[in-house]
């Protein structure tokens, strides 16, 4: 994970008169201008399909923070997914809470749980700290079934909510108007990732990655960021629960398995590791590949979900983003040899 | 003091299922420096050739035999024709194929043969040994059998050629490279002796958990914490971790009055993190030192 840099800042050709960035930004606002059309001409349920890939990708780039830019791993993100969905269904059924109010309170409650997380995990690298999160992500669903809090929880059967109406009385279905909402929320999380990225921690941070002794040599407090970037993390997926629970209106114990955060990390290497836009392409590939495998073959639906995932992985070995930049920097090449 | 006795046993029976399982995880462990996580869907997978090979009219250790040559050989076309392409991709991409495997083997093996149980003989005698009533032949055998693969891989490891190249191969690829040691086949052959090791797990848990394709995820996740515990580098340690883990399974469950059957997994995955925070690299592990 240590020889991993950002073509855009090494390499500075000018493709088409625009230098690499330039393009970055180019895209990104064409990828908003479409991603706020679409649901005017799409039927409800893509809509629906189209705001749980937003909501994932914002669980991704959680746990991307966590692995791609500071290099520490994590089975276990299923379970602030599930802190997040339950903080806002309790909060919006027992307490009769707004649902835009619970995000923060959601988040919150998320960056703590993660930071005092991040406390214990400091101690533990590689597989053995994906086998502390992974017995977080075991324990969720059995703790969330505990009979001791089935008062908040509702046990087995989960609490349902109601999904909300849109505001101002604007002419939009429910589903659009959740759209709009979650996409509001990706925006700005991720605008806040990239940002804290480029930032002065963000750079302390990949520096843990790249070489903790040199960062901690450098006066980097290791320990605090390690357990900050587990805390903003758990943020980030929390959030994501949180608004997964609004817009599929129902939360039970046996939606967080393990499986979910199988599926993050899926998503995280399919888009690439340590790529802002990439985890939007894993929210699609962990939400649209499933059912195309279904399609393909029913009662052999998963063989076909393991080959295409190989098939991935063979073709973009560093995930969708590395394979972007590849074939960007072979396109700049080519251009600037030509002139 | 009796209930405490059965238990115990009892523990120790179910950790020779771990400790099976864990001794697989660290074989491949050794080799590729990953944990495999479609281990125990290969040793699923094995067990069903099995299967198939006894529903033939094969004799009882004929069929292991030879289920165990085809493990042994399927793991090395594993490593040869998925693995050997990505050698140079991230660590993650190699988990992620990990994880298309299992679903790959889950899938098939329930489109073959279909999600119903089966049962699956045990080479062992029904009746009790030596007319005790506190464990059965089947788990002596069980931990009999673990116990001399132990002792096999010691050897191999320790004491032949091709075990130092193993282990150089696995510790230091570039290094074993420039002495003349063939590191892709050496790691291929890990790949094998893993799947063997499995497989022959898997036909000795499988009269126990009974045959069907999910059967062993719960187990491996038990015998992955057996490995940690006892440290992923060492073989002796995964076995004894593998029995520990039974046994504070076993006794947390009974024992302790909240926990009961629901919650017998988390308590001995909490315990293992509560281990780990102690000894981060295992009971039994040797802490790894870089060159800086």
């Amino acid at each position: 994970m240590a020889a991993r840099e950002d073509i855009a800042e090494v390499a500075a050709p000018r493709v088409g008169g625009l230098t690499f960035p330039a393009w970055q930004r180019l895209l990104t606002v064409g990828v908003l201008i479409v991603g706020l059309a679409i649901p005017l001409f799409v039927r409800n349920f893509t809509v629906f399909q189209l705001t749980l890939v937003m909501i994932y990708a914002i669980a991704i780039l959680g746990l991307n923070l966590l692995t791609g830019i500071n290099g520490q791993f994590s089975l276990g993100h299923s379970a602030f997914y599930a802190i997040g969905a339950y903080t806002t269904a309790i909060l919006m059924d027992r307490f009769g809470v707004p649902y835009a109010l619970t995000l923060p309170v959601a988040g919150v409650i998320c960056l703590i749980a993660g930071f005092l997380f991040g406390l214990p995990a400091l101690r533990l690298e590689g597989l053995y700290l994906a086998l502390a999160t992974f017995a977080l992500a075991v324990a969720t669903p059995q703790l969330l079934k505990l009979s001791l809090f089935e008062r908040w929880t509702g046990g087995v059967q989960g609490i349902v909510i109601v999904k909300p109406d849109p505001p101002f009385g604007l002419p939009l279905s429910q589903d659009q108007w959740l759209y709009y909402f979650t996409l509001a929320v990706l925006v700005v999380m991720f605008a806040a990732a990239a940002r804290l990225i480029s930032s002065r921690t963000g750079r302390a941070l990949k520096a843990i990655r790249d070489n903790p002794l040199a960062a901690k040599a450098m006066g980097i407090d290791t320990a605090l960021y390690k357990s900050l970037a587990f805390g903003v993390s758990a943020l980030y997926t929390g959030v994501a629960g949180a608004l997964g629970a609004i817009v599929i209106q129902f939360v039970a114990p046996d939606s967080f398995t393990f499986f979910l955060a199988v599926s993050f990390l899926v998503g995280m290497v399919v888009g690439g590791v340590g790529s802002i836009p990439g985890a939007l392409i894993g929210g699609a590939f962990i939400m649209f590949v499933p059912n195309l495998a279904e399609q393909v073959s029913k009662g052999l639906a998963w063989a076909v979900y393991g080959v295409i995932l190989i098939l991935v992985i063979y073709v973009m070995p560093t995930g969708a983003a590395g394979f972007v930049r590849l074939v960007a920097g072979r396109v700049a090449r080519v251009v600037s040899s030509n002139r | 003091m009796e209930l405490f006795l059965h238990q115990l046993l009892a523990g120790i029976a179910t950790g020779g299922i771990y400790a099976c399982m864990a001794l697989a995880v660290v074989m491949i462990y050794q080799s590729i420096d990953h944990f495999n996580f479609a281990q125990g869907e290969m040793a699923m997978f094995s067990t069903y050739i099995a299967w198939q090979l006894l529903a033939w009219g094969w004799p009882y250790w004929g069929a292991f035999a030879a289920t165990v040559a085809l493990s042994f050989i399927g793991g090395v076309v594993i490593e040869r024709t998925l693995f050997k392409p990505i050698r140079n991709a991230p660590v993650l991409s190699h988990i992620v194929v990990f994880i298309a495997m299992f679903s790959i083997l889950n899938s098939v093996a329930g489109f073959t043969w279909e999600y119903t149980i089966k049962s699956f003989p045990s080479p062992f005698p029904s009746e009790p040994l030596f007319g005790n009533r506190l464990i059965s032949a089947h788990d002596l055998g069980m931990i009999g059998i673990t116990v001399v693969l132990l002792v096999l891989l010691y050897v191999l490891f320790r004491h032949t050629r091709l075990g130092l190249a193993m282990r150089a191969a696995a510790a230091n690829p570039e290094s074993a490279r420039l002495v003349g040691i063939r590191v892709g086949w050496m790691v291929a052959l890990g790949w094998g002796l893993a799947a063997a090791i499995g497989a022959i797990a898997g036909m000795m848990i499988a009269p126990i958990v009974f045959l069907e394709p999910n059967m062993m995820l719960g187990i491996l996740l038990y015998g992955l914490a057996g490995a940690v515990v006892g440290g992923l580098t060492s073989p002796v340690g995964a076995v004894i971790g593998g029995f520990a883990v039974g046994i504070v399974e076993n006794l947390a469950g009974t024992f302790i009055p909240v926990i009961g059957k629901e919650l017998k997994l988390t308590i001995a995955l909490v315990l293992i993190v509560a281990v780990l925070m102690i000894k981060p690299s295992g009971l039994f592990g040797r802490t790894a030192v870089s060159r800086v």
